[in-house]
């Protein structure tokens, strides 16, 4: 079977000629699974109901009341939950944790008739671009297994990239769906802020947090996006999507020129990026410069809203409802040995830089000033968007890293600079296949990155497949 | 300048065991992050207002609630100490 071709539609016709059936495929992404996933740790764990699954999706089939996404075998970041199966946001705080209930997506999909093959790595609670943070090891690049596949989101991108999966979700605070995307040349989307619930997925900075799909095709996440999404009682920031005005598209595409200037960006990513923009002129768009004079201070406005909203979200970690429990001398002493012992390194330097800019006497040095920032940032968005239908960026600065090679935070933090803008707007942004780089003999992805207005999902969809090349 | 003891400062108030050779450490990357950050105050924001939008209640009313007990065994399986229905912990007072 031909698993790198192979993409939502063309299986479910598959399924549907009786072609093949859903254990053949299940099967097939089990052997990849099998061959290649000891090297790349993508997954952290497969799940053990997965053939249980592949059946009763089958039924589904052969009874004629199969959809679009019967049978198609789903990858989860493991910090999206699912009743009754292990995930632990590749965090030692959450060894043998077992999700008490369905994530909404979760729920949803269920109602299609996917199949979960297994649970993906990640940064520790979705903390870092790299997946080094993983308490369970770090994600291999399958173009270059010295190399990260990005994050959070790594091993949903590499599941993908390597085809251990037909597709993933993952999460997306500040890049981690499009940056480990670009790493693994799949397509990653990471959605209108509360068009899709967070319900069932461990806060990280709820005010920034969406789930997404990481597929191969354009088509593909769109088919996803329009599953998952939805209001949600469970979650009050979620909507139906349906607010905001609906211009029409004049396939206008902006490029915040001096934002490329930037230290810190390779020649060969931004050459890529502009033969992009060439091939988007080619396709009838226009491209034109624009002026976002605040979007490169987006970065430092993320890294002191994040923390600070992982403080308080990762304060529910104690030793006593659920997770890791180390014994101290009395409860409080509980709480700081669990937390101390539970937590990694960067989840806990996160932590701390959230409390410093809450703290009294700096919050209005930074958290006040970053609430102002972000308002006067969106401003900018929704200002550039009367003019043009669609922004254009790389999505990283750079290709794949070695393992090892950025370990000081900050250097780590700064490979955010193009994606994070979009989790401060809240706006929607895709990640596509934008040609690769060359590094040490091996040819390395980068993404090409496009921004729309809140819900105009539909305009990176239809120029994301036009880029494509998808009918 | 950040300094080892106002690490320990942070880390008391977030409830977290850290040692003085990491407090050292954190203290060095804390300085290098809150430098870089610090960039926010290099904005004119005085036409910017605090964002406190609409007030509304997005929660469900009391009336949807579930039966009783319904999810009692789902979560309490997973503490690690219970007592009954309860979560155990030590003694507080």
């Amino acid at each position: 079977m031909d698993l790198g071709n192979l993409t939502i539609k063309k299986l479910g016709n598959m399924y549907r000629a009786k072609e093949v059936t859903v254990r053949e495929v299940v099967d097939a992404y089990l052997k990849e699974i099998e061959a290649k996933n000891g090297e790349l740790n993508a997954y952290l764990g497969i799940y053990d109901d997965v053939i249980e699954q592949a059946e009763e999706a089958q039924k589904k089939i052969d009874a004629g009341l199969g959809t679009e996404l019967t049978g198609v075998p789903f990858a989860v970041k493991d910090n999206i939950l699912i009743k009754g199966k292990r995930v632990g946001a590749a965090s030692k705080i959450l060894e043998n944790y077992i999700g008490s209930y369905d994530a909404f997506v979760i729920e949803k999909l269920k109602k299609e008739g996917v199949v979960f093959i297994g649970r993906t790595n990640l940064d520790e609670f979705a903390m870092g671009g790299s997946t080094e943070n993983s308490a369970y090891g770090v994600t291999k690049n399958p173009h270059d297994t010295n190399r990260v596949a990005g994050g959070s989101s790594g091993g949903s991108a590499a599941a993908v990239g390597a085809d251990l999966a037909l597709v993933s979700l993952g999460s997306d605070t500040g890049g981690s769906i499009r940056q480990p995307a670009s790493f693994c040349n799949v397509v990653g989307l990471k959605p209108t802020y509360g068009s899709v619930s967070r319900s069932g997925l461990m806060a990280m900075g709820s005010s920034l947090d969406v789930i997404g799909p990481i597929t191969k095709t354009v088509t593909d996440a769109e088919i996803i996006f329009n599953t998952i999404k939805g209001k949600d009682t469970k979650d009050g920031t979620s909507h139906d999507g349906e607010w905001g005005e609906k211009k029409e598209t004049k396939k206008v595409i902006g490029v915040p020129r001096s934002f490329l200037g930037i230290d810190g960006i390779d020649d060969d990513v931004k050459e890529n990026f502009e033969k992009s923009l060439e091939d988007m002129r080619k396709l009838g768009y226009e491209v034109r410069d624009i002026e976002m004079p605040t979007l490169p201070l987006s970065l430092a406005v993320y890294y002191i809203i994040m923390p600070a909203e992982v403080s308080s979200n990762l304060s529910r970690f104690d030793g006593v409802k659920y997770g890791m429990h180390v014994d101290g001398e009395n409860l409080v002493d509980d709480y700081f040995k669990t937390r101390g012992a539970g937590f990694g390194k960067e989840v806990r330097r996160r932590i701390l830089i959230g409390t410093y800019v809450l703290s009294s006497g700096y919050y209005d040095a930074y958290y006040r000033k970053a609430v102002l920032a972000r308002n006067k940032i969106k401003k900018e968005f929704e200002e550039v968007f009367k003019d043009v239908d669609v922004i254009a960026l790389p999505t990283s600065p750079v290709p794949s890293f070695k393992i090892g090679e950025k370990s000081d935070p900050l250097s780590l933090y700064l490979a955010d600079i193009f994606t994070v803008s979009a989790n401060i707007a809240g706006v929607p942004a895709i990640s596509l296949p934008g040609g690769t780089v060359e590094r040490d003999n091996k040819k390395l992805p980068t993404g090409f990155q496009l921004f729309a207005p809140h819900n105009r999902e539909d305009i990176l969809f239809s120029y994301g497949k036009s880029f494509l090349g998808e009918d | 300048m950040i300094k080892k003891d106002d690490v320990q400062k942070l880390a008391n108030l977030a409830r977290i065991e850290t040692t003085d050779t990491e407090a050292e450490e954190f203290a060095n990357d804390l300085e290098h992050i809150l430098e870089y950050v610090g960039q926010v105050n290099t904005l004119d924001l005085s036409d910017e207002q605090g964002q406190t939008g609409p007030v509304f209640n997005v929660m469900r009313e009391d009336g949807d609630a579930h039966e009783s007990g319904a999810h009692t065994e789902d979560l309490l399986n997973a503490a690690p100490d219970r007592e009954g229905n309860y979560f155990k912990v030590k003694k507080i007072l």
